[in-house]
């Protein structure tokens, strides 16, 4: 006896070069355990119809290309599992609040350009030593423990698709954007917390948030925006009031070189050596 | 900062409302309380509601939760209105039209809240 199962996949199709209204087109796809939307999508595209438009890179969830709407609900088409989602029939869609390119593929560039503008990277006051650094910045457990779950943001999309305030205000920065704001702002080692916390409490920023909470649910990776955007609005509210939490200087500060002992000796190669 | 500041003041206008609105659901539908309704039976009696309008604490609450409930409601109309994407000269001229509005509003409420007081004379 065969193994596996029959079902419907409807694909919403839309080349806004080409066709004057999206439509949706349906194909029959043999399902077995084990087999991914992803895998499905190929299935699809080698064996009935080579022009269905779908983005994907790694296939194992790292990459944040194959974001798209599985029955209604955003997610990455290569870790969702068709028959966890669908027994009879599967709907597949691009991710909304994007512009289209084609298809299934949504054109994630503005939300990059957004992340871009709120400076997701470290920035330190002390110049010299971030363009050439000489040794690591210590950082302790805890202090790690209070970014680390919102640097496994993979960009996908997801959030933005799920935010109702994205569907409403198109100038919203939106919870990636966000989220990765309040990762940096959040790291110890990093001084440019002040320039980023301007640009998120401008208008159409992180107080447009209406806390519906999609984004933490849809997000692929478990990271919580929602979180990191109220732990954002608590802080700039306490600032607002002179109550804003300083960091500790003796653990920024940069290490001493002439009693910095390290448990392993660098490599001869390591920079700075 | 301003951003900062208006969400803030909205958030605090919000936990007045829920205290002020909540003593006057208690004084208005709780008369068996006696402390603001003296005369006793309905709450709308004459009496009661003669001694209430010369209650400077009663005047203090409701002007109180009068600026809250508007700088609430204004904001929220505020946000509402820009999540619809107009431009940036609009927002600035709609943000001053809401504060005077706001402000006029506040004082035609305060000066009724005043003004009750001269129901004492008619005790």
């Amino acid at each position: 006896m065969e193994k596996g199962t029959n079902i419907t996949v409807f694909i919403r199709r839309f080349d806004p070069e080409k066709d004057p209204a999206p439509r949706q087109q349906q194909y029959t796809l043999h399902v077995e355990r084990g087999m991914t939307v992803l895998d499905g999508l190929h299935m699809i595209k080698q064996t009935q119809d080579p022009s269905v438009g779908f983005r994907f890179s790694c296939r194992m969830g790292v990459c944040g290309s194959c974001g798209m709407m599985i029955n209604g609900v955003p997610g990455l088409s290569c870790n969702t599992q068709i028959l966890d989602v669908a027994t009879t029939a599967l709907t597949l869609a691009p991710l909304p609040n994007f512009n289209l390119i084609r298809d299934l593929v949504p054109d994630l560039v503005p939300m990059f350009g957004v992340i871009k503008g709120l400076q997701p990277y470290i920035q330190r006051n002390d110049v010299e030593e971030m363009e050439n650094p000489t040794m690591e910045y210590f950082q302790t457990p805890h202090q790690l423990e209070e970014y680390l779950q919102f640097s496994y943001c993979i960009k996908c999309g997801s959030c933005m698709a799920a935010c109702p305030t994205m569907a409403t205000d198109k100038e919203y920065l939106g919870p990636a954007p966000l989220t990765q704001a309040y990762r940096y702002n959040t790291d110890s080692r990093d001084d440019a917390g002040d320039a980023r916390r301007d640009l998120v409490a401008a208008s159409h920023g992180i107080f447009n948030c209406h806390y519906a909470g999609e984004c933490s649910n849809v997000c692929p990776k478990g990271v919580d925006p929602a979180r990191a955007i109220q732990l954002m609005k608590k802080d700039l509210v306490l600032r607002y009031f002179g109550l804003g939490k300083h960091k500790c200087a003796h653990l920024c500060k940069k290490p001493d070189r002439s009693t910095y002992k390290p448990k392993i000796e660098a490599a001869p190669f390591t920079i700075g050596q | 900062m301003r951003e900062t500041a208006y969400w803030t003041w909205f958030i605090i206008a919000a936990i007045v409302i829920l205290i002020f609105a909540g003593l006057h659901m208690v004084v208005m539908h709780l008369s068996m309380l006696g402390v603001f309704n003296p005369e006793g039976g309905a709450v709308t009696n004459w009496g009661n509601v003669a001694f209430r309008s010369q209650n400077q604490f009663l005047a203090f609450t409701y002007i109180i939760l009068l600026g809250a409930a508007l700088y609430h409601g204004l904001y929220g109309l505020r946000t509402i209105v820009f999540e619809l994407g107009p431009k940036k000269s609009f927002q600035d001229t709609f943000t001053v039209l809401l504060w005077i509005v706001g402000l006029v509003l506040f004082a035609i409420g305060t000066y009724a809240a005043i003004a009750a007081k001269s129901l004492e004379l008619a005790l």
